[in-house]
């Protein structure tokens, strides 16, 4: 089981355990994480599960490709950043177990 | 009319090649979801070889719609191409060629989008939720109890335009010609909503006049978060040119408009259709929250969106060329029983309510979709409050349209607590 803690805009933080392969979007919705909705099912069409990668861990989960379907949809999400990428994107592993995701204010 | 009955009789013996589900008629006498679960069973990616739109594909599938609306390389919007609908946008005598966003692919439609999605960012819908309750209470407040009415035309109408001219920060005594403009934007003469396609130019030629004027009075004035302030002072649309900025404004009206107003009837037909659902609500006002998406799926107030081909691909099995219209059925993909439990049926706490086609998905998906739950959450909080039971007491009548999925009249008593 990959540990990874979601922090809510307000700072509530909430770690959950996920089997690796899952995405970080189902480690959320699996969990009841708040501020997930993950309307498309998880096949990277809505941007309803933005997320920002801690600094810390940004290296290792990479940003998105240029060009990409997801960094299309992120353009569009709010409050993006540097580090802003979609969880359904982000499959869980071995090396990113202890990840650290903020949750961007006012994502249901 | 008669056509469309004569075709119903035959639902499930008509040739397939025969099946022509963009027949606006099947819309109005809401016989199409039988010609839709056909479809889905028999042949999901369906060729129309004739019909008055030309040849098209239908995509009626849940998987299928996703994969042709998230391929926007492929699957263009270009409205020069023919645009969003199964009808061409252009082309047509007579008829204003409007530009908008939702009609562009990528890069302009990005710029365009950016520079507008703030006024629906759930930062300004924070502002706009205590006005739009405010607003919505009132409306309420004025209704007859015990009487028939139309809901429709006084409440899901009223409601929003009323939230349209709130976000337009629209002269209110004026806000009826909001409703008119949306109405006449998506008319044909044949919906007797304009005589002619001449007339529809003129509207919407004092339409944009309308709001060049309010332009010139905001565009020295900066700062307003109202929508037309935020167009005249972006870069991305200040300096757009005139077809441009009456089809993003009317882009805005109509999303805005006939969508929600159709999801705020829908509701009701559907609670009424389904009483233990009505029941659960009365007995549990929080189900609100699952009951606002299961409704916007149960009514999918836009039928489709088409895309045009710019290469071959393949869908479901089947071989598009470059040129062809393809036509995702949303209608059709939010009663796709492979994807959705029980998708034929109302349940208002439903699992997985958010999991639906009505907003169409990609980069060209609903930006007003956080607005338009806002209202409807609105809408039906504040109904719980005042009335016990919203009556459907006659049938209602529906649009003649193969897009929008509208309810015309909605004959309703109200009973209060």
């Amino acid at each position: 089981m990959i540990k990874v803690t979601f922090v809510s805009a307000d700072g509530v933080r909430r770690t959950v355990e996920a089997d690796e392969g899952l995405s970080a979007r189902e480690a959320a919705l699996f969990n009841s994480v708040p501020g997930i909705d993950g309307d498309c099912g998880g096949v990277c069409a809505c941007a309803t599960c933005h997320v920002h990668v801690d600094d810390a861990w940004i290296e290792r989960v990479g940003l998105p490709e240029e060009g990409s379907m997801e960094s299309d949809l992120i353009q569009f999400a709010e409050g993006t950043t540097a580090t802003s990428r979609l969880a359904c994107q982000i499959p869980m592993a071995t090396e990113l177990d202890g990840l650290i995701l903020h949750l961007p204010e006012l994502q249901h | 009319m008669a056509t469309a009955a004569a075709q119903f009789e035959n639902i499930d013996t008509i040739p397939l090649d025969e099946i022509n589900v963009a027949n606006p008629y099947l819309f109005q006498n809401d016989t199409v979801g039988e010609y839709f679960a056909r479809l889905r069973r028999e042949d999901p990616v369906h060729f129309c070889r004739e019909s008055r739109f030309g040849p098209y594909w239908s995509v009626t599938k849940f998987n299928d719609i996703i994969a042709v609306d998230t391929n926007h390389k492929v699957f263009s919007s270009e409205a020069k191409l023919g645009g969003i609908a199964v009808q061409d946008m252009h082309g047509v005598e007579g008829a204003l060629e409007l530009e908008m966003f939702i009609a562009m692919d990528q890069p302009k439609h990005d710029q365009q989008r950016k520079a507008v999605s703030p006024v629906v960012a759930p930062s300004n819908l924070l502002l706009l939720e205590p006005i739009i309750r405010e607003r919505a209470g009132a409306i309420l407040d004025e209704l007859p109890v015990g009487e028939e009415i139309d809901w429709v035309k006084l409440v899901s109408v009223e409601l929003t335009t009323m939230t349209l001219a709130t976000i337009f920060d629209f002269p209110w005594e004026e806000r009826a010609k909001l409703t008119r403009w949306s109405d006449v934007t998506t008319a044909s003469p044949e919906t007797g909503i304009v005589e002619s396609f001449e007339q529809r130019r003129e509207e919407l030629i004092q339409c944009a006049m309308y709001f060049k004027g309010l332009w010139d009075q905001r565009v020295n004035n900066p700062g307003g978060n109202d929508l037309i302030s935020m167009m005249a002072h972006s870069p991305a649309t200040r300096d757009m040119p005139f077809l441009e900025f009456l089809g993003n404004l009317l882009l805005l009206i109509v999303g805005g408009n006939d969508t929600t107003r159709n999801s705020i009837s829908g509701g009701v037909m559907a609670l009424n259709q389904n009483p233990e659902e009505y029941r659960k609500l009365r007995e549990n006002p929080a189900l609100v929250s699952s009951m606002i998406p299961e409704i916007i799926r149960w009514q999918t107030p836009l039928t489709h969106m088409r895309r045009t081909a710019l290469e071959d691909a393949i869908i479901g099995g089947k071989q598009i060329l470059k040129g062809d219209k393809v036509v995702m059925w949303y209608l059709s993909g939010n009663r796709d029983d492979t994807v959705i439990d029980r998708a034929d049926e109302f349940i208002i706490d439903r699992e997985n309510p958010r999991h639906h086609l009505s907003f169409g998905f990609g980069i060209h998906r609903c930006m007003g979709n956080r607005l338009a739950e806002l209202q409807l959450r609105i809408v039906w909080e504040e109904i719980l409050k005042r009335f016990s039971f919203v009556e459907m007491v006659g049938e209602p009548e529906r649009l003649l349209s193969n897009l929008v999925r509208g309810i015309t009249r909605l004959p309703v008593k109200l009973h209060a607590h």
